[in-house]
């Protein structure tokens, strides 16, 4: 039945599955709809737009690539952003006095982001590998600690980078080489470094036996703890590296940065072919996933043909429709 | 009444230092608001702490109960526990949610208590004994008459929406009644969620897609935050200045200074709540008559006036 199904549909053609095929179609159709709706659309200003905008979660996403892809889940990493964002701009305030305005104290930002991410990662994944509790418990419960430090720290209101300081950074997110802005240079980066671990190096087919059964991954002489563990830090360090992208923007962290980020990243990787089980993971998948979430945003922004208080409805069907579209083509594939 | 009441109060006094003699008086208000989850409730939340320190020194014969809930369901379980642990007199409430929270502070109004609403109404009239409103159609309104003084000839602007709820919908009516006929025209209103990140994309997308934007209503200080990053990313000189909206101290500040993209700002002063605790405690306490309406309208700052709606301590 399968087979013949398989071969009627593909008999004559050397196409790619539709599972790889379908998001990347998605994509395509969204990309041709905006061009047609919005002449401005194809220009680079928007295109540098929406890719700088999409480097926060797509960079988070490709951790969480490889988190899900071992069969785990991470819902903190929104308010681990909002945090580090606070923490890092408290850090740069605190140190202003005594290093001024220059290169070392950008560099201090960053390594504390970078090392309060690794630790954050790596205290989500001691409590789920050693400790042995739930990945979806405890990610939630250190998503409201993050959450409600981010508050405290700002008491309530709003951290705010230096404005000196702040001008000095900004350059970080709005600046880039040959017209290609930082963000999305580094979200490239990460991407490729992310696409070639996942494919061709031995932590990638590590993740991918984890997730796809413990036990036996296990007699296969896989760490299985460890692998996770490393996933987890991972995602830590991402999330730090995305904050370092995300502070200069706005100069500024509160309550309500980076709340839902991370429902964002997980629906990306999962639209881009990821199963959430665990087992299988695509990190090019979930660059078409980030960036088919952002374009429905921009389009919509882009056009009055739908009422805005609908907008989260017209994600919420692009996002099912483009998991059916790979389900229906594994079926028959 | 009980001997509960009496130790508590008693051991209030004598945490305040005050003389025992007032101890049989004590009489204690609850207040209860919405926990710190944007700028402006940040704002309101340090207001609340404020004057409830401030006056706990005034009132000796005062004592305060302050909680603060992240939803409409927390807020109704405090009330509760308000009313059965620590025998209030008085409630001041800022509801979350206007019907969710009718019932339970019905029945605190009903259990004798004075009761004091702030900001948003009740489902119910009647209830309260005083009211102390925020007026966002009036918000709308000095916005709209703002920027149709300051475009006499008209033009082209874009407006930032709040998270869609009846008080962004009252402060866009007051907004659309007042320029109505002025010559403005809004060529594109989306809602950027009173959020710095999501009116920076929203403002991106804007400048995108209009070519010439003369001015923009961000409605909110925080999003006009986002609207100016986007602006200035853009390297664009077509828009002519940003109005927000409630008095944020960095905002205000800008005013102040004589900032061109930032000539005005409209309050909605979180410090609203500070007014209600105040007012109930003098109706607690002396013969003033406190009941009714009060209405804290929104006024336009300019920079003659920055000045006296600055507040360099407030986190908002």
């Amino acid at each position: 039945m399968t087979s013949e199904t398989t071969n009627s549909k593909q008999s004559g053609r050397a196409l790619p599955s539709m599972s790889v095929l379908g998001p990347i179609l998605a994509l395509v159709l969204l990309v041709v709809i905006g061009a047609l709706l919005n002449p401005n659309f194809l220009g680079a200003a928007n295109i540098t737009n929406v890719l700088a905008r999409s480097a926060f979660i797509g960079i988070i996403a490709v951790g969480m690539t490889f988190v899900i892809t071992a069969g785990g889940l991470d819902l903190s990493v929104g308010s681990m952003a909002a945090f580090i964002a606070g923490l890092m701009i408290l850090v740069m305030n605190a140190a202003l006095p005594s290093m001024g305005v220059g290169v070392p104290i950008i560099l201090l930002g960053m390594l504390v982001a970078i090392v309060a991410g690794i630790l954050a990662g790596l205290l989500n994944g001691f409590l789920i590998t050693t400790v042995g509790i739930e990945a979806f418990i405890v990610t939630l419960g250190s998503m409201g600690i993050y959450r409600s430090l981010v508050t405290w720290l700002a008491d309530g209101g709003t951290l705010s980078l230096d404005f000196g300081l702040r001008t000095f950074y900004r350059p970080v997110y709005f600046d880039g080489i040959l017209g290609i802005s930082w963000p999305i240079i580094v979200f490239a980066l990460v991407v490729i470094i992310g696409e070639i671990v996942m494919s061709r190096a031995r932590f990638g087919r590590h993740c991918a036996a984890t997730g796809s059964n413990e036990h036996v991954a296990h007699y296969s002489n896989v760490n299985v703890n460890r692998t996770r563990l490393i996933t987890y830090a991972l995602l830590g360090l991402l999330v730090g590296v995305a904050t370092i992208m995300y502070v200069p923007r706005l100069g500024s962290a509160s309550s309500s940065t980076g709340v839902l980020w991370e429902l964002e990243a997980i629906a990306a990787v999962i639209i881009g072919g990821t199963v959430l089980k665990g087992g299988f993971g695509r990190v090019w998948g979930t660059v078409i996933g980030v960036l088919i979430l952002s374009l429905i945003d921009n389009i919509l922004n882009l056009t009055d043909l739908v009422s805005p208080y609908l907008n989260g409805a017209i994600q919420g069907v692009i996002i099912i429709l483009a998991v059916i579209l790979q389900r229906e083509a594994k079926a028959k594939g | 009444m009980s001997y509960m009441k009496n130790i508590l109060a008693g051991a209030t006094a004598i945490a305040l230092g005050a003389s025992a003699a007032y101890a049989q008086d004590t009489k204690v208000i609850g207040v209860s608001i919405p926990a710190a989850t944007h700028g402006w409730a940040g704002g309101m939340n340090y207001h609340a702490q404020e004057t409830v320190e401030r006056l706990e020194e005034v009132y000796p014969q005062l004592d305060f109960v302050l909680a603060t809930a992240s939803d409409a369901g927390k807020q109704v379980n405090d009330i509760e526990d308000m009313v059965a642990t620590r025998n209030i007199s008085a409630l001041v409430v800022l509801p979350f949610e206007s019907d969710p929270l009718t019932p339970p502070v019905q029945a605190v109004a009903d259990s004798g208590a004075w009761v004091t609403v702030v900001d948003r109404g009740l489902s119910v009239e009647g209830i309260e004994d005083l009211y102390v409103a925020g007026d966002n159609e009036g918000f709308g309104r000095v916005s709209g008459e703002y920027m149709a003084s300051k475009m006499p000839d008209g033009g082209k602007i874009v407006v930032l929406r709040g998270i869609p709820t009846t008080i962004d919908n009252m402060r866009v009516e007051g907004f659309e009644g007042a320029i109505e006929g002025s010559g403005i025209e809004i060529i594109g209103m989306e809602h950027g969620n009173w959020n710095r990140d999501d009116s920076f994309n929203v403002m991106q997308d804007f400048l995108s897609k209009y070519d010439q934007i003369d001015a923009v209503w961000a409605s909110d200080d925080d999003m006009a935050v986002g609207v100016l990053a986007a602006i200035d990313a853009a390297g664009r000189d077509d828009v002519q200045f940003v109005l927000g909206g409630a008095g944020m101290k960095e905002m205000v500040k800008r005013v102040m200074d004589g900032d061109s993209m930032i000539p005005a700002d409209v309050t909605y002063p979180p410090s609203m709540i500070a007014t209600a605790i105040e007012m109930t405690a003098v109706g607690l306490t002396s013969n003033a008559p406190v009941a009714g309406t009060f209405t804290i309208g929104s006024v336009l700052i300019t920079p003659e006036n920055a000045e006296q709606f600055y507040y360099p301590d407030s986190p908002f």
